[in-house]
């Protein structure tokens, strides 16, 4: 019999697993996954703000991630300093202004490391509501604008010259992706969102020909990674989002020995 | 004449100090095939991102004839190995197309047997071939191509150019292409437009060959970069020509030469057979 507490977190898990897989795999291409961890860092100001105004930290967690994408977009079409100096600017100070203003947060103990390194385990029903809305609309968004977004990535001209609006699609992605990062840091935290983005698409491209199969088969991979993080964190006591990242590592490393064997078959 | 497919006028445009586009103005007619050409670092290819809309002038204008379908193959294109992407894949990427119509268009450029490749498995003349029948595949109004030779063997380059030609008469499409091999396009050119940061020259390949200012521009040395030795010949020619009266031009050295070299390797397969 499954206890309630471990079926709402396989829930959660699965859903953001979902999510995550195709998101991931434009990560992966587009080679972003430094913005994914940006993101991420800003979250932590979101849950400081959140608590200041008294505002649930779930929203200000989403609030900031969307913010901050804006503000990257803004900062990147200036090319006086470059978009990885300004991803870190921004990561840094945001985490750092999160973490000053906690210290303004007056009566309230927070536990940082949730944060950090997420709580699946303490995943509730509204959280994963949250997360089948937000994921879905996300997801809904995603795949209505999957042919453009692709042709933007594979070659930004040709998809400029046979008039695909590049500049609206790339915002839009970056606000899709903080609405997803926004979701995702209560169950696998600040520092391990980027993982379970990129880790499971990695593992997919060993063995997809399309970037359809990429996409579809980084969720399977983030599937399988948050059944076997949750069982691991069961069995050995293991706290649940670092055994969800080793697992997905580990499915990584699997895979990559038995492309290898197959190759060389 | 109806209104051109696409037109720029007066476009200007500076990178830092530096002038790229000099008042450039520039208008393509449906169904004619125009060549750009001229040296290195000439503009050419900014020339074409601009009237694309790919970069916008700091003044003038482009216009374009409304919802005008664009089909646009660029200099190279390097699918990085993270994105898996079977030729079939790449050939849908802006609109949708089934199995059967991706198989006619590559059959139409000689690479039906790639289909199911991975893009970065294809040589340097599959990829030029796979990126216009991408573009065949959209059905253009204006088909635009940047070097569409590039990284094909010798060889291939003039079949390549037949094709560009076949495509045209079968979709009735205007073709805008950058082009270094001369020597090729010419023949199958109706507009050349010998370009070094403005027009320096425009008109039907032979008034453009005769025009002093692209003489100067591909001067002696370069003209064997871009494959051209016209000029000393040329040359020769006029002087004869002069003597010899209107035909000389076909019998000019030049022209012969390549002319000749077709003709030897048509007879040598043709003996062969």
């Amino acid at each position: 019999m499954m206890d309630d507490f471990l079926f709402r977190a396989v829930t959660g898990g699965v859903l953001l697993a979902c999510v995550c897989g195709p998101f991931g795999a434009f990560i992966v291409w587009r080679r972003m996954a430094f913005f994914g961890d940006m993101l991420a860092h800003s979250a932590l100001l979101g849950v400081a703000l959140g608590l200041l105004i008294g505002v649930d930290v779930r929203l200000g967690m989403i609030a900031t991630c969307l913010a901050s994408a804006l503000i990257l977009a803004i900062g990147q079409r200036q090319s006086r300093i470059g978009s990885d100096t300004v991803l870190g600017m921004l990561a840094h100070s945001t985490l750092a202004l999160g973490m000053v203003t906690l210290a303004f947060v007056q009566g309230v103990a927070v536990d940082i490391m949730a944060y950090l390194f997420g709580d699946i385990l303490a995943v509730n029903v509204t959280d994963i509501w949250i997360l089948a809305a937000g994921g879905s609309f996300a997801i809904a968004v995603l795949i209505w604008m999957w042919r453009p977004l692709l042709a933007v990535t594979v070659s930004p001209e040709i998809a400029a010259a046979e008039s695909i609006p590049v500049e609206r699609l790339r915002l839009i992605f970056m606000l899709l992706m903080a609405l997803v990062i926004g979701m995702a840091i209560k169950i696998v935290g600040v520092l391990l969102i980027t993982a379970l983005l990129i880790v499971p698409a990695a593992s997919a491209r060993f063995f997809a020909r399309t970037p359809e199969q990429m996409a579809i088969g980084a969720a399977v991979f983030g599937v399988a990674s948050v059944m076997a993080g949750i069982a691991l964190s069961w069995h050995a006591d293991t706290p649940a989002g670092p055994s969800i990242v080793i697992s997905a590592a580990g499915l990584f490393v699997l895979s990559s020995i038995v492309m290898m064997g197959l190759r060389r078959n | 004449m109806t209104a051109p497919l696409i037109e720029g006028r007066g476009l200007t445009l500076s990178f830092g100090s530096e002038r790229v586009l000099d008042q450039v103005s520039l208008s393509i007619q449906a169904g004619e095939i125009m060549t750009l050409i001229g040296p290195n670092g000439a503009g050419k290819s900014t020339l074409v991102k601009t009237l694309l809309g790919l970069q916008k002038p700091d003044s003038g204008d482009v216009i374009r004839k409304n919802g005008l379908r664009i089909g646009y193959v660029p200099q190279k294109l390097a699918i990085d190995q993270v994105l898996p992407m079977t030729v079939k894949r790449f050939l849908t990427l802006t609109r949708a197309a089934a199995r059967s119509a991706c198989e006619t268009v590559l059959g139409q450029v000689g690479a039906a047997h790639v289909i199911d490749a991975q893009m970065s498995s294809l040589s340097g003349g599959e990829s030029q071939r796979v990126m216009l029948a991408r573009a065949l595949l959209l059905r253009p109004e204006l088909l635009v191509l940047d070097e569409p030779t590039q990284g094909v063997d010798v060889s291939g380059q003039a079949e390549l150019y037949r094709l560009i030609d076949d495509i045209r008469a079968e979709l009735n499409c205007a073709v805008l292409m950058i082009s270094h091999d001369l020597h090729l396009v010419m023949a199958k050119t109706d507009k050349v437009v010998c370009f070094n940061r403005h027009v320096c020259c425009s008109g039907i390949p032979d008034t453009v060959r005769q025009h002093p200012e692209y003489r100067s521009l591909f001067g002696v040395r370069e003209a064997d970069a871009i494959g051209i030795y016209t000029h000393e010949h040329d040359h020769e020619h006029d002087l004869s020509g002069h003597v010899v009266g209107d035909c000389g031009h076909d019998h000019s050295h030049d022209h012969g030469h390549s002319h000749h070299h077709h003709d030897h390797q048509k007879q040598e397969a043709e003996t062969t057979k």
